[in-house]
């Protein structure tokens, strides 16, 4: 009985180990108007942080992320604009911190590859296609035509 | 012999497209701040909080800025190497004690040495941020005028420090200030 109230407990406190994860970003936070408060969350889902890589400013646990959705609060409720609070990112850890890249020369590729992909890729497909329709039939000999039909006829027989 | 030979040109491609992408550091991300002027700030030091440090002071002269922090793994693999570069008397290696207690940060130079002619205590991070630092250590190489000219992320090792660091140092030292 005692064991089986301690595990219970375990999994409590596991359970709401989950639920601090999930919270990540949550912070009570006091915005002065609702406008505000849309931007902040706006701009830490586009921001990465850069300790855990693969993780938003508002999905992660890392103390930076925590420092830097700090400096977003302050940014954005003291009416700085989203250029500024993203110019600010940019300044120190790089374009990479934004998971909406700008359009620039390196970018390029990135955000003109698919629209050239695409109809690059039907073109090939559509020379394709007509190239076979127009290569022609294949027709036998009339020995070959004899041939063949022997073949099939032994065929049946075995049959 | 075309039909097989595109399709191999193109694997081929993609290969060695794939091999670059294996020898990228993924933690590696280059830094903005490469060529531009050293933040500035000003930080309590760790050994006599009431005298403040920021980057001016060291103005006309080459050194090393290391953001690290007692809890940090990294931080202890190169601090040998720190001390025997500080040794060698080349160049002022300031350290920047990132989001660190000044009492454990106390306590591991204390037993292990300690290769900072100056080191900031930046407690809240602010600093940091400034620099980007977001993995620690971080070594950051400053010139005669304040700026940034190379960066370093993870531990600094033999190799990197000599063949690398000393002599980027000695060329930076011949620049005018």
């Amino acid at each position: 009985m005692k064991l089986k109230t301690t595990s219970a407990f375990l999994v409590l406190i596991l359970l709401s180990t989950i639920t601090l994860f999930v919270n990540a970003g949550v912070e009570v936070r006091e915005f002065g108007d609702a406008t505000q408060e849309r931007r902040y969350h706006k701009l830490i889902d586009e921001l990465r942080c850069l300790v855990c890589q693969n993780q938003n400013l508002a999905d992660s646990n890392a103390q930076l992320a925590l420092d830097l959705r700090n400096k977003v609060f302050e940014m954005v409720t003291s009416d700085k604009t989203d250029k500024q609070v993203t110019d600010y990112m940019v300044e120190r850890y790089g374009e990479y911190v934004l998971y909406n890249p700008p359009l620039d020369l390196v970018t390029s590729i990135l955000w003109i590859g698919p629209f050239v992909a695409l109809p690059a890729a039907i073109l090939l497909l559509l020379i394709y296609i007509l190239n076979r329709s127009k290569t022609k039939p294949v027709t036998l000999s009339n020995e070959e035509r004899e041939k063949s039909r022997k073949l099939l006829a032994e065929k049946d027989d075995q049959a | 012999m075309l039909k097989y030979l595109v399709p191999l040109i193109l694997f081929v491609i993609l290969i060695v497209f794939l091999a670059i992408g294996l020898k990228n550091d993924p933690r590696y991300i280059p830094s903005p701040l490469i060529g531009k002027a050293a933040p500035d700030f000003s930080l309590p030091r760790l050994y006599a909080p009431d005298a403040k440090f920021g980057p001016a002071l060291l103005k006309g002269k080459v050194w090393l800025f290391n953001a690290w922090t007692s809890d940090c793994r990294g931080c202890r693999a190169e601090h040998p190497y720190l001390l025997e570069l500080a040794s060698h008397d080349i160049v002022s290696i300031v350290g920047l004690n990132y989001r660190d207690s000044s009492q454990l940060a106390k306590a591991l130079l204390d037993k292990s040495g300690n290769p900072y002619r100056i080191i900031a205590t930046d407690n809240d991070g602010s600093v940091g941020i400034d620099y980007g630092v977001y993995a620690v250590p971080e070594t950051f190489l400053i010139d005669r005028k304040g700026i940034i000219r190379y960066k370093y992320i993870g531990p600094l090792f033999p190799d990197e420090i000599y063949g690398t660091l000393v002599p980027l140092i000695k060329k930076l030292k011949q620049e005018p200030a």
